[in-house]
């Protein structure tokens, strides 16, 4: 009983440790003690509010998230925009839609069915625009960098002066966190870079912590509905666990005493 | 098989009886004596079956959204996950699945090496189990494929690439297998084909494997033969159904933790990354699972032997019936072997770590002595060790041993100097 306990929990950090240690973070990235980590983790509905607006006005000129519809953003365990906002915000941009009855294609605003407009038409038009490199699109880029959300963030946040001795070719800056340390985003978040509509400052840090857990949904547009049921499940599993513990104990109870 | 003939109450239960004996079946599987002495390690194949049934399930309900052609595979993968209705559960319990399931399979591999399972007569078993786990390879990595993302496209490259190794042929064979000239949508189709086929085969093999199970009956943790039915043996129902299910359930709990709270962490995080042929990442690697059969390919300099010694490493499980002189089953009474064994186990881990890392100097010299050892322990040290070893005297019965829990073989023996 007890050895099948410890070989389990054995086993499981073995995984769990190889892959960390496959995953070569040589640099500690900065932390941060995210709301969506843990047993009952959730979004800060605010700063995912606040994260949208930082994508919008900053991100969304170079990076697509074409797995995400408007209508998204009114969904539950998500920003929680309501109805009438997405509606407006699907508004603000414009879609090829038809062919109509005459065979043409034509332009209409956006409906809240429609997936996020995409800021060039294909990679080659994105490459470019952007010296060569195709800015990634975000839907899935939280999930798409061992790191996660601390890697992202870090990554926002690590734009410093290449050190002494390292050269930097035109168009391409350096980052303390990026893998091989060369990025040819120029650094996206500058101090008031966006006006916050509650108020709050929009330092780089902020910034930073409100579009990465705004891509952390986007990533996972279920992590809250994944966690409540999570914690339910596991409840449930663990007290059906002990009801049939002493089930089997008082069946095989027969058997020893007959021995 | 039970000794006594079932005959159904009923008019038409013997009716139908008569005709296809279903209820003798299971009036079989019900009564089934089963050693009593059976330990924790054998709850795992219940959980076995029940992890088949799961990716099954699971399996087929994603392949009703699923789509697979290289320009949708990695967005249909996405429609699941945001759009379908729990598509999130479904996929991360049929992908982490994949894991528990090797998880399951390896420790019910190990535990049949320690007791001596694979013993006569239990080679049939064995061998169907050994075919079963080949099966679960292929539909896992084929499945590992479907996504289409990075880690997707470019284990599927290495893997078929292998075939390549085979002299004259290797390449008309990797083309047939690719469907072109390179993985591309021809390759996905048919991945994904033979990823919906495997599963039925497994299924049918596990008939099998418990068909010939059922004929010699279980071996047990004392390793001795057992009278069936006796005092020695318990009904599989209720006795064996019960510990199963409750093996089972603290095993459903350690999956839920990974679908609920780690979907992820078994995976790579480049197959969030869509496919792309021009770009290839930095390390590829297998799922963990395949590693220690990664880091055998790798350790060997020449392509053709890498893949020959990646082969027998698991083929020769094959002839371990017939490589393991010993006539004594179970490790408890072989001292030599108790050690081995776990030397065997450590030797598995190192091969399963180096597998993941770069295969560059001192990983690469582990990688080497590991294969090397793996390969010994199989020739050499097990016909040896048959001859060599001084076993511990089994006792007559499992009874004695059950009154104390797991035998104290030092108990045991002097018991037999007694007698």
């Amino acid at each position: 009983m007890k050895n099948i306990f410890q070989i389990i929990y054995i086993t499981i950090l073995l995984l769990v440790g190889t892959y960390q240690v496959n995953a070569e973070e040589k640099i500690d990235l900065l932390k941060v003690d995210w709301s969506f980590k843990g047993l009952f983790g959730k979004f800060d509905r605010s700063s995912l509010q606040r994260g949208y607006q930082v994508y919008s006005e900053v991100c969304s000129g170079c990076h697509s998230m074409k797995y995400l519809s408007y209508r998204n953003l009114s969904e539950k365990g998500g920003p929680e925009f309501s109805v009438a906002e997405a509606t407006a915000i699907a508004a603000n941009y414009e879609v090829t839609d038809g062919p109509n009855s005459d065979g043409e294609m034509f332009l209409r605003p956006a409906k809240p069915s429609d997936k996020f407009v995409k800021p060039y038409d294909n990679i080659k038009a994105a490459q470019a625009a952007n010296g060569g490199a195709y800015p990634p699109d975000m839907s899935v880029l939280i999930k798409a960098r061992s790191g996660g959300a601390n890697y992202i963030y870090s990554v926002l946040l690590g734009y410093e002066d290449p050190p002494i001795g390292v050269t930097i070719d035109d168009g391409v800056y350096y980052n303390k966190y990026m893998y091989g340390n060369n990025i040819k985003m120029s650094k996206p978040l500058i101090e008031d870079a966006v006006e916050y509509s509650d108020g709050t400052k929009a330092t780089e840090e902020q910034m930073a912590k409100d579009v990465t857990t705004f891509l952390m949904w986007a990533a996972e547009p279920h992590l809250e509905a994944r966690h409540k049921m999570g914690f339910k499940a596991i409840l449930y599993l663990i007290i059906l666990t002990i009801l049939v513990y002493f089930s089997m104990k008082k069946i095989w109870s027969r058997v020893e005493s007959e021995v | 098989m039970s000794d006594h003939e079932y005959v159904p109450k009923s008019k038409f239960g013997k009716w139908f009886n008569d005709r296809l004996p279903l209820l003798s079946l299971a009036s079989h599987l019900t009564d089934y004596p089963t050693p009593k002495n059976l330990n924790y390690w054998w709850t795992f194949g219940g959980i076995l079956t029940f992890c088949l049934i799961t990716q099954i399930v699971t399996g087929l309900t994603l392949a009703m959204h699923y789509i697979a052609h290289a320009d949708l595979a990695f967005e249909s993968v996405e429609h699941i996950m945001r759009d379908v209705n729990y598509g999130w559960l479904i996929r991360y319990i049929h992908a982490n699945g994949a894991s528990m399931f090797f998880l399951a399979v390896y420790i019910h591999i190990f535990r049949s090496l320690f007791y001596g399972s694979y013993k006569s007569p239990r080679e049939i078993i064995w061998i169907i189990g050994i075919m079963i786990y080949l099966l679960m390879m292929a539909a896992a990595f084929m499945g590992y494929v479907l996504p289409w993302g990075q880690m997707s496209f470019w284990g599927a490259t290495v893997i078929t690439n292998l075939f390549s190794a085979i002299p004259l042929v290797g390449v008309g064979i990797v083309e047939w297998l690719w469907g072109g000239y390179s993985v591309d949508n021809p390759t996905l189709t048919r991945f994904f084909t033979l990823h919906y086929l495997i599963p039925f085969l497994i299924l049918g093999l596990v008939v099998l494997h418990i068909w010939a199970l059922h004929v010699p009956g279980n071996n047990n943790p004392i390793g001795i033969d057992v009278k069936k039915p006796s005092k020695d043996t318990v009904p599989f129902h209720p006795y064996i159904v019960i510990k199963d299910a409750f093996a089972l359930l603290m095993f459903m709990i350690v999956f839920a933790f990974f679908v609920f709270y780690s979907p992820n962490i078994l995976g790579h995080a480049d197959n969030y990354i869509e496919a792309n042929p021009m770009v290839t990442p930095a390390h590829i690697v297998p799922e963990w699972y395949l590693l220690p059969f990664y880091a055998i390919l790798r350790s060997v300099p020449d392509k053709l032997m890498g893949v020959v010694a990646m082969l027998s490493a698991i083929l020769i499980l094959a002839a371990l019936p017939w490589l393991d002189t010993s006539k004594i089953r179970s490790a408890v009474f072989r001292p030599l072997y108790k050690q081995f064994y776990w030397i065997l186990v450590v030797d598995v881990l190192i091969l399963g770590y180096v597998g993941a890392m770069p295969a560059e100097g001192l990983y690469l010299l582990v990688a080497r002595v590991a294969t090397a050892y793996y390969f010994i322990h199989f020739l050499i040290i097990l016909p040896i060790l048959g001859f060599k070893e001084k076993t511990i005297p089994l006792p007559l019965t499992i009874t004695e041993p059950v009154l104390g829990g797991f035998p104290d073989p030092i108990a045991v023996k002097k018991n037999e100097s007694l007698n």
